[in-house]
């Protein structure tokens, strides 16, 4: 029985092997036609088409007038303001995102269910609500903002406030991404690290941070994307300055209610291909470290 | 190099839970010793206390002379294999090894090319030679033990710990590792304590044997000791199948209902009494005066035995008799029995 089952095997292998060439794997579950059917369709209807309208509105306006929306400093200084609030808010996001989720995993204290659960309340509230709070608690008469404003540090209406209101959205993702590899890495990898005689430092520089980093980066990507969009809370709190404290997303409500819908859709598709850009470049590193983990 | 340890009536608990209530244990320089018991016994408990890895609440763990409440984690100086192996997946095999050489103060770290040189010697060890710079999730779980295995030995431990070292293994590796456990331990001598719940593994392995039960110490002993000599019921059912009787025991014999079972009993002991009887330790004979009559009602095989269950008047569980000849009775068959050897406990 044993030598016959053998060369089964083998042979089924080779089997894999030939067809691996085509893009099609040979698979025992069934639907895969139907299934990728759907997701194409579905990505199609809802991302592709309005994305592809946009970028064909936005070449309908002629390169001349392209060229001049891209270069006006209005637009430039909005796209600067927008993705460098958004990459350093989704910075601070990683850190201390990265910090509350292991408090979350790996304390018990009273009330940890309730940190726990407020963790999401970014999501839930709506966005103009944490605008309109966020500006009122750091507006200089408000809680936070009087407490600053001795040392002339102003929040509300700069672009400090919006790395607030950025920061404010962006946190579930880092702390909801990171939670699980936390609670899922064993406590015996740390207790191996002390037996061995590493430090406390060594321990949690060189064998658990590793191993959470690509967990970290989607987290990172998923807060600076959502940073990047954001609108709602944002516009209450940055005071809307142009050239100081306007963001793109802003910018692009502003032109069309001029009737600009060809500036719109280009500062539009400026926002997406610079997104795209770095969503995918981040994606790369991710697939790289997983590759060496397998894992994740 | 390796260390005696001692254990001094250890007590732990968690909560309202008593893992260990006192236990006392002496473990000789170099001796192989097995942690034996069913889950929730404490023998991992007592594993993670010689490691520093938990305190106790009372009683003490001396390495030779050394308290070992005075020593930090990197002082013990333990080599602790996990039950799921612990190894850090975002480095090559070889910088796992390294690793507890990599992490001494500077003054007592070996150079570079040393520490290579000491890696490729403990894959060798532990016959992984070449594989360097695989990554855990690259092995099979056999190979990730013996990594786990060597990044322990690395430090060169005075004290070798293994948490249930072939817990996570098929039943053919977990074979063929035990017999290159056995081997590597006799060719580098460390002090070695492991824990397994799998009574074959501690018998095959062990020097001694240290069974564990509820948090209490059952018996300590020689495999050969603690499973033809079992101190208590616990042991002698936990370490293998056994038939139990309820005799009478009147003048060095053992009744089991007004019939003489056994004979020239050495215990002063007398009233009512459990026999425990292994089903190697029966055998079919033909009519003796010491003999439990009963019915033939199966026969199984049992790996390289046979095994009859046979009916016996009077109790409610048959009894499992080994063959070892080739005649077999058949089913339905009136047999005797006679018990070459039996463990004999005064009933509660």
């Amino acid at each position: 029985m044993a030598g016959p089952s053998i060369s089964f095997t083998s042979r089924r292998g080779d089997c894999v092997a030939v067809t691996a060439s085509s893009w099609r794997q040979p698979s025992i579950l069934p639907g895969f036609g139907l299934s990728l059917a759907i997701t194409i369709s579905a990505l199609s209807l809802i991302v592709l088409i309005p994305l592809a309208a946009l970028f064909l509105k936005a070449a309908s306006a002629g390169p001349a007038d392209i060229w001049a929306i891209i270069t006006s400093a209005r637009t430039q200084a909005a796209l600067r303001l927008s993705f460098g609030a958004a990459l350093f808010s989704a910075i601070l996001n990683a850190i201390f995102g990265l910090i509350i989720a292991w408090v979350l995993v790996r304390y018990r204290f009273p009330g940890r269910r309730l940190l726990d659960a407020a963790v999401d309340l970014p999501f839930a509230l709506p966005t103009a609500v944490a605008g309109i709070a966020l500006a009122s608690i750091y507006a200089p008469n408000g809680w936070i903002g009087a407490l600053l404003a001795p040392y002339n540090i102003k929040v509300a209406y700069t672009p400090l406030g919006v790395m607030v209101a950025l920061v404010f959205i962006g946190l579930p993702f880092v702390v909801r991404t990171v939670q699980p590899v936390l609670e899922e890495a064993d406590a015996d990898i740390e207790e191996a690290a002390a037996l061995l005689g590493a430090s406390r430092l060594r321990t949690i520089f060189r064998v658990i941070l590793p191993g959470i980093v690509p967990a970290l980066l989607t987290g990172f990507v998923l807060a600076f994307a959502r940073a990047v969009g954001e609108y709602g809370s944002v516009i209450f709190i940055a005071g809307n300055v142009p050239m100081f404290s306007e963001i793109a997303p802003l910018l692009i409500v502003i032109r069309l209610e001029q009737f600009d819908y060809a500036g719109a859709s280009v500062v539009a598709t400026i926002m997406l291909i610079v997104s795209f850009a770095l969503i995918l470049a981040i994606n790369g590193i991710q697939s790289w470290s997983r590759g060496r983990l397998g894992h994740v | 190099m390796s260390v005696a340890v001692t254990i001094e009536s250890v007590q732990k608990s968690f909560s309202n839970f008593a893992a260990l209530r006192g236990v006392s244990l002496d473990v000789q320089p170099g001796e192989l010793v097995a942690l034996l018991g069913p889950s929730g016994s404490g023998k991992t408990t007592l594993l993670r206390l010689i490691a520093g890895l938990e305190q106790a609440d009372d009683g003490r763990v001396l390495f030779d002379e050394t308290d070992t409440r005075r020593l930090s984690l990197r002082e013990r100086r333990i080599g602790f294999v996990f039950q799921h192996y612990a190894l850090f997946r975002h480095m090559d095999v070889a910088s796992n090894i390294a690793f507890g050489l990599k992490a001494r103060p500077r003054s007592e770290r070996p150079s570079a090319s040393e520490i290579s040189r000491r890696v490729s010697e403990l894959l060798e060890l532990v016959q992984l030679g070449g594989l360097e710079r695989r990554f855990p999730t690259q092995l099979s779980g056999g190979q990730r033990q013996r990594v786990a295995l060597a990044r322990a030995l690395a430090i060169e431990p005075r004290v070798l710990l293994l948490d249930e070292p072939f817990g996570a293994l098929d039943a053919k590796v977990r074979k063929d590792l035990r017999g290159w456990l056995r081997d590597l331990h006799r060719r580098t001598g460390h002090t070695t304590l492991f824990v397994t719940h799998d009574q074959e593994e501690a018998l095959e392995l062990a020097d001694r044997v240290a069974i564990l039960n509820d948090g209490r110490l059952e018996q300590v002993g020689s495999p050969d000791d603690v499973y033809d000599h079992p101190a208590t019921p616990f042991v002698c059912e936990f370490l293998g199948e056994a038939n139990k009787l309820p005799v009478e025991v009147v003048g060095g014999q053992a009744f089991f209902g007004n019939r003489p079972v056994l004979g020239g009993l050495q215990q002063n002991q007398g009233g009512a009494a459990s026999l425990y009887v292994r089903p190697q330790h029966m055998r079919i004979v033909d009519d003796t005066p010491l003999a439990l009559p009963g019915v033939v009602e199966d026969l199984r095989r049992n790996g390289p035995l046979r095994r009859a269950e046979v009916a016996v008047e009077g109790l409610i569980r048959r009894i499992d008799v080994d063959l070892a000849s080739q005649v077999a009775p058949a089913i339905g068959e009136r047999v005797r029995l006679r018990i070459t050897h039996g463990s004999l406990f005064a009933a509660a």
